[in-house]
């Protein structure tokens, strides 16, 4: 409670220090001109309104729906291709040692400028969003089953076999979850990056959707509404993470949490 | 040589591990081990630490082929994984994302039997180990005593002729263990499964076995003496302790089994002393 408490005053702090530093009435201690710093870093009050306005004058529920329809379908397809590529690469291992390289290569690569290349592939619709998002979803999560394949225990493995276990059992009963751990693990990460690549294909080239409204805006200079995307983004991306962890919290039961005897 | 009384003969087993410190010369872990268990026989094989105990259940188990050698299970010679056997591990080996009645049914699901009749064998097997009441519990949720016991109803559900156990006990304090070997005594004599027993505690061996096989320290690990244990039957491990006869067994057991007890510590120790 008290830590709540001590998050909310930290939050109202910056947020007064915010709406004083750049309120055009209070004298400005580094900038000439009295409007230069709510140009530059926009008003609290200014970027809520627009918040509301947004909200109450529902103009951005169209925008917000594309870019979470994106985000939603580039997550989606990513983890399933970056699950299925990982268990058969785990499993395969000449296949893997043939592939390593490419691998290595492609993870190495900064994937963001691949943006351009689906833009022309896929035209300036949702398809080369989602293809931003699958390409940087897809390798977190392939990583992480790859790894999880390969580190299952060898002794919890061979137990499997002594009890009768065929090859499909072991893949349905061994080795999917204990990569599913190592999945839930990327997922936090991934659901924030399909995120990115939805924005950022927004940004790029798009007619719609929140990165098509932060890119307007920013070229009328208009910082409030910059921030106020900005923040409306960060609390979206928050709630698919609330979402991942709900999930896992459901299906990784059996799994161990420091400090989990309950106190009264 | 192969008569059907045998359940389980390992013949000239050898076995060489490349090691990652000399890629040239490999590690023989064992050499020329042969074994026999005739069926309905409880067999203890002890040794030094490292001998080479866990790779020889392995190699009968059908999980690690030899480099040379033969496995045979009732006179067939063994390919692949020994189907007739069940083997409780050294390490903890249950399956964590599994709760302890999961744990227990596993084998039977992989078998294709129903999950009703699955559930109901279970819970009867976890009784029997004394969980009857932790079921819904997962591996980290219970004790090391307790997981080693769902251990071994996961191994007796499945009804296996052969039972291969690596040292099952050896994490159990000295009541829980006293009482879970008397449990295995009354249903292996109840009804007489081959058994191969590991151990490191010779008084444990005796207390339990019909035959002591003693191997030498390694490397090129190989039986170096058999003992047969008169003892009558049945017994109480607690108290056949204290009879003459096994105290007259365990000191010529010993006996034989102290120089190679010696060489493995001083194997062990050689290392550091030429540095
Ligand atoms: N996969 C492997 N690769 C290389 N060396 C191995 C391998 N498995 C076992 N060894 C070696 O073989 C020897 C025998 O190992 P093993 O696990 O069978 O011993 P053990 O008798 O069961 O020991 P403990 O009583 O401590 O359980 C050891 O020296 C070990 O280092
Ligand atoms: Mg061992």
């Amino acid at each position: 409670m008290k830590i709540r408490a001590a998050q909310l005053l930290l939050l109202f702090a910056f947020v007064l220090a915010w709406g004083l530093l750049t309120d055009p009435r209070v004298p400005g201690f580094y900038f000439d001109n009295p409007d230069k710093a709510a140009f530059f870093f926009g008003e609290p009050l200014k970027v809520l309104a627009r918040l509301a306005d947004w909200f109450v004058g529902g103009d951005i529920y169209p925008h917000l729906g594309v870019t979470l329809l994106e985000t939603l379908l580039a997550f989606v397809l990513g983890t399933a291709g970056g699950i299925a590529m990982g268990l058969w690469l785990g499993l395969a291992r000449t296949a893997a040692a043939i592939l390593d390289p490419y691998i290595k290569g492609l993870n190495a690569m900064p994937r963001v400028i691949l943006a351009p290349i689906f833009m022309v592939w896929f035209g300036l619709g949702m398809a080369s969003k989602v293809a931003l998002g699958i390409t940087l979803v897809f390798f977190i999560v392939f990583f992480n089953v790859y790894q999880g394949v390969r580190e299952v225990s060898p002794v919890v493995l061979a137990n499997a076999r002594m009890l009768g276990a065929g090859q499909r059992q072991l893949l349905r009963h061994v080795y999917m979850p204990s990569a599913l751990s190592w999945v839930f693990a990327s997922l936090h990460n991934s659901v924030g990056l399909a995120f990115v690549g939805a924005v950022v294909g927004e940004y790029l080239g798009s007619a719609e959707g929140v990165g098509y409204l932060i890119h307007q805006a920013e070229g009328v200079f208009d910082i409030n509404t910059v921030i106020a995307g900005i923040l409306l983004l960060t609390g979206f991306a928050l709630v698919l993470d609330a979402a991942v962890g709900w999930i896992e919290s459901r299906l990784m039961v059996w799994q161990p949490h420091t400090g989990e005897s309950s106190q009264l | 040589m192969s008569d059907s009384a045998c359940s389980l003969e390992l013949d000239r087993i050898t076995c060489r591990f490349s090691s990652r410190d000399a890629p040239g010369t490999p590690y023989i872990a064992l050499a020329e081990a042969s074994l026999t268990v005739r069926t309905g026989e409880f067999v203890a094989v002890v040794g030094p630490t490292g001998c080479g105990k866990s790779t020889l259940l392995n190699v009968a188990a059908g999980l690690l082929a030899p480099s040379s050698g033969t496995v045979r299970v009732h006179g067939e010679a063994l390919i692949g994984i020994n189907r007739r056997s069940g083997y409780m591990f050294q390490a903890d080996a249950l399956m964590p994302w599994r709760s302890a009645l999961d744990n227990v049914t596993a084998g039977l699901e992989f078998r294709g039997m129903p999950r009703e009749e699955a559930r109901l064998r279970g819970h009867g097997w976890l009784q029997r180990v004394g969980l009857g009441g932790f079921a819904t519990r997962y591996p980290h949720q219970l004790s090391g005593g307790m997981r080693k016991r769902v251990a071994l109803a996961q191994m007796l559900v499945l009804d296996p002729e052969i039972l291969l156990m690596d040292e099952p006990f050896s994490a159990l304090d000295i009541q829980t263990r006293q009482l879970m070997e008397n449990e295995l005594l009354a249903l292996w004599s109840a009804n007489r499964k081959s058994v191969i027993f590991i151990t490191h505690d010779l008084e444990e061996a005796i207390s339990l076995a019909d035959r002591v096989v003693v191997l030498s320290a390694g490397p090129a690990t190989h039986p170096i003496g058999e003992f047969v244990i008169d003892l009558p039957r049945p017994r109480d491990v607690a108290e056949v302790r204290l009879t003459p006869r096994f105290v007259e067994l365990h000191t010529q057991i010993w006996h034989a089994m102290k120089g190679e007890v010696m060489k493995a510590y001083a194997a062990q120790y050689a290392p550091v002393d030429a540095r």
